[in-house]
This record gives C-alpha cells, structure tokens and sequence, in this order.
C-alpha cells in the first residue's frame, strides 16, 4: 500500500496491523525533547513549527549528515518515552507516528480516537531508512542537535502497521 | 617494559570507533543469514533480509548501521610493564572516542547531567573499565552501546534458594518484557555473582566475552545453549513481529559470591553487534 502526504485519514481504516505501507512526501522528524518543547506551545496556543493536522510524525534522531549525503543514518528510536506526550499530538490531528516498540493502553485508546495509527520502521536500519530520504532540512529546535526537528522528503519510505485502527497490534498478534 | 605511544593509541581508538559503527562484521552477518535461512514467517524473514541490506548500504557509504551511535565501552587490561609515552593513557582514549565520533560523522548521544541533559557534543566521556594484569600488553576491548538495548537491562538480587530455575525466570522475564524495544534480534549478556556493582559488569562483559580468555565450563555452555532455546520460543522474532529468531545468542559470565547473596544482571544488546579488541 502507497501513501502520500499529508495524510487523508479515510485512507488509514482499512489497513491492517502487520500490513507494509510505502509513504512518500514530507514527514517530521521529532523525539524526546522535540516533544516536550511541541506540548509546551500546544499549550501556551503559540504557532507549531509544522502543521499537526495530516501529518507524519517519525521518532528519530538522524546521525550527522556526511559531505555529500542528503542525510546521516536515521532510524526509529524507542517510542514509548513519547507515549506521555502523544494523545495530545494526537488531539492536534497528527496522521501517522512512527517509532519503534510497544505504546502504552492511553496512547492506544487515543489512536483509535483520532482515527490515527502507529507505525514501526526498522529498528538498527538507518542506513537503509537514509536511502529513502531525498531531501531534508532543519525546520526547529537547532539547539536540541540530533534530536531538533526535521523535515524529510521521503519516497517509499518503508513502515509497518503496529497499531491499526480495527484495534489490532503486531506486537500481540502472534 | 613496552613503551606503546599516546597518538598511537588516540589514532586506533579513532579508527576503531568509526569502523564498528559503520562496517559490520561477517560474524553478524553470517547471523542475519542463519536467521533468514531459519525463519519461515514471510514478515520476519523479510525483516532480517533488510536488516543485512542496512548494514551493506552502511558499508557501501561508510555511514553508521544504526543513528544511534551508543555510548563508547572500554575494557582495558593494561600489564604492569606497559608504558604509555607522550601522555596519560585515559587522555589518549577520550581524544580517540572525540575524534572518532567527530570525524566519522557518527551521533553524539552523551548529555552531561541525567537532569539538565545537555549534550557534551562531543560523545565524550566513555565508559571505562580498567585491570591490572602482569606482563607488558595493553588490551582495550571497545563497545558502541545503544540506549534502546540497555534500557531494557535489569539487575536482580536473588536469593540463593531461587538458583538456577529463578536465574532462568528471571532472564526470560526481562527479555519478554524488552519484547520489540531493544531491536530484536538480541544478544544477552547474563552476570551470576560478585555482588551488586560487580554483577552488572560481568553482565556487559558477557556480551564480548569472546575477547577475553575464559576456560569454558561444560556447565555454562549447557545453560547458555537451553536459555537460548527457550527465548527463541518466546516468539518475539525480528524486530518483534513474531518469529523464532529473538536471540542471536546468550553469554553467561559467573563469580564467587557472599554466602548469603545471589545477584544476577541481565545486559540487553541489540542485533547491532558493534565491538572490537585491540591488541599493543
Ligand atoms: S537498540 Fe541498537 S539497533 Fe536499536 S536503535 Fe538503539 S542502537 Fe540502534
């Protein structure tokens, strides 16, 4: 399955947990601090540094970019120290997330919700993740280093459904 | 007495750092192929397909198998004949690991306090483990350690009572606990022994025992041999969408103890096995 940014929710109903998805367009990159900085204008009603509603959010910190590349290594990192953060991205409209490992049963709930769902990239495969990035830039938070937002111009870039949106979970479902 | 020289060390330090990080060893991927060759779920096979392709393109490029970079690891022997000439030798291995992680383009995941967490920039400091040993050699055995692994790690003080059947409940607790957060496959390093500080060490010693000259012991062969089996029944699989490879492998390092303790660690690595031995 093929799908390109931003994200038509409608799109995401029928997909099943364990299913490949392919997605191309733009998807931001943001972790830990990322998030708590994000949550902190969420709440003060300040302007976000990219439109939530349809977006694709990936929990990476990319290894720096060598001369020449487009990008340094950029695979998932752990994601359940954003489930804090995450109903409330959510709330904001955000598409899809991508990490790696387990969420916790309020950001499960919240997905089904917003008619959002989570997926996994390969943990330990940034090279290859790299490889499917065309462009990127630093769109906020330079100060976080490795862990500042960026935006990626992805094509078929490679995840699979954790959480769909039957209520369904890889992580369970075998 | 040996002189060995100060830029000597920085400069295989550097190097080391930056080829762990970017080029895997056959040994892994001889793994990966064990893996694809034993897997019939269509998922997880394909899953350890990519897995290898990373680390082919990470080669190809020189860029790192995984962003994360890890924290540096250093087991140093150094025999008490060993001089370092042109400066201290803990000085040679901090400018080496910045070096490396600098030159290399590798990540810098080092913040410098748990609770302010700003980032050294720089990966600096590593994590350094020293014993003294006669004669005149200087090893250092290196280590790139994820965070997503260590993480899932767990330390027990058991009763001695629980023996062998708690040790083995407790490895496969932690593990499926850990189920997709470390990158499965895994290595597990397992510590029996010593006390609280000592076990955690032997746990990550473990994960690079190979390195160090231990006399096998028929007993622990068996262990490590019947835990692997039982993990990789678990069905965490690849990347933890199912499957029969959740483990690479299991290495047990054991200690003498206090009569009234049993301590057990359990150090997680993930399928990125980055480490290395250097010999002067
Ligand atoms: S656990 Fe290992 S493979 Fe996974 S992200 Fe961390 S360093 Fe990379």
């Amino acid at each position: 399955m093929k799908l390109h940014t931003p994200i038509d929710k409608n799109k995401l109903k029928n997909l099943n947990a364990g299913e490949e998805i392919y997605i191309s367009g733009t998807i931001y990159t943001a972790r830990d601090s990322a998030h708590k900085l994000l949550l902190q204008m969420i709440n003060n009603n300040e302007k976000l540094p990219f439109e939530l509603n349809g977006a694709v959010i990936y929990y990476a910190g990319p290894s720096p970019t060598k001369p020449g590349e487009i990008v340094g290594s950029i695979g998932p990192t752990t994601s359940y120290r954003m489930d804090k953060y995450t109903p409330d991205i959510l709330k904001e409209g955000a598409a899809i997330l991508i990490g790696k490992g387990s969420r916790n049963e309020e950001v499960k709930i919240s997905l089904l919700e917003n008619g959002a769902i989570y997926c996994a990239a390969l943990g330990g495969a940034g090279a290859l993740m790299a490889s499917k990035v065309k462009s990127s830039s630093l769109v906020a938070f330079s100060e976080l280093g490795p862990e500042a937002i960026y935006k990626l111009e992805v094509e078929d870039f490679p995840v699979i459904v954790v959480n769909d949106l039957k209520g369904n979970d890889i992580y369970e479902c075998h | 007495m040996k002189r060995i020289s100060f830029n000597n060390i920085v400069n295989s330090i550097k190097d080391s750092v930056i080829e762990i990080n970017c080029v895997a060893s056959k040994e892994l991927l001889n793994k990966y192929d064990t893996g694809i060759m034993r897997e019939n779920n269509e998922l997880s096979k394909k899953v350890l397909i990519n897995l290898k392709q990373n680390a082919i393109i990470a080669k190809e490029k020189m860029i790192p198998i995984c962003q994360d970079t890890g924290t540096a690891v250093l087991f140093l022997e150094i025999g008490t004949e060993v001089v370092i000439d042109g400066g201290f030798i803990y000085d040679a291995i901090y400018e080496g690991v910045k070096l490396g992680y600098q030159e290399g383009y590798l990540r810098k995941s080092i913040v410098d306090n748990p609770l302010s967490r700003n980032n050294t920039g720089n990966n600096l400091p590593p994590i350094i483990h020293t014993k003294l040993v006669e004669g005149d050699t200087l090893s250092i055995v290196l280590l790139a350690k994820g965070a997503g692994s260590e993480n899932m790690s767990a330390i027990k003080m058991m009763a001695p009572s629980e023996g062998i059947n708690g040790i083995e409940k407790f490895v496969l607790e932690t593990v499926k606990n850990a189920g997709s957060n470390p990158c499965p496959p895994i290595t597990v390093g397992v510590g029996i022994g010593s006390n609280f500080e000592g076990v955690a060490l032997l746990a990550k010693k473990a994960l690079v025992k190979e390195f160090f000259e231990i006399p096998e012991d028929p007993n622990i062969t068996k262990i490590e041999k019947d835990l692997k089996e039982k993990l990789n029944l678990l069905n965490i699989g690849p990347q933890g969408f199912g499957g029969k490879t959740s483990v690479f492998d299991v290495a047990i390092l054991m200690e003498p103890c206090h009569i009234a303790s049993l301590p057990v660690a359990v150090n997680i690595n993930c399928h990125v096995i980055r480490h290395k031995k250097l010999v002067f």
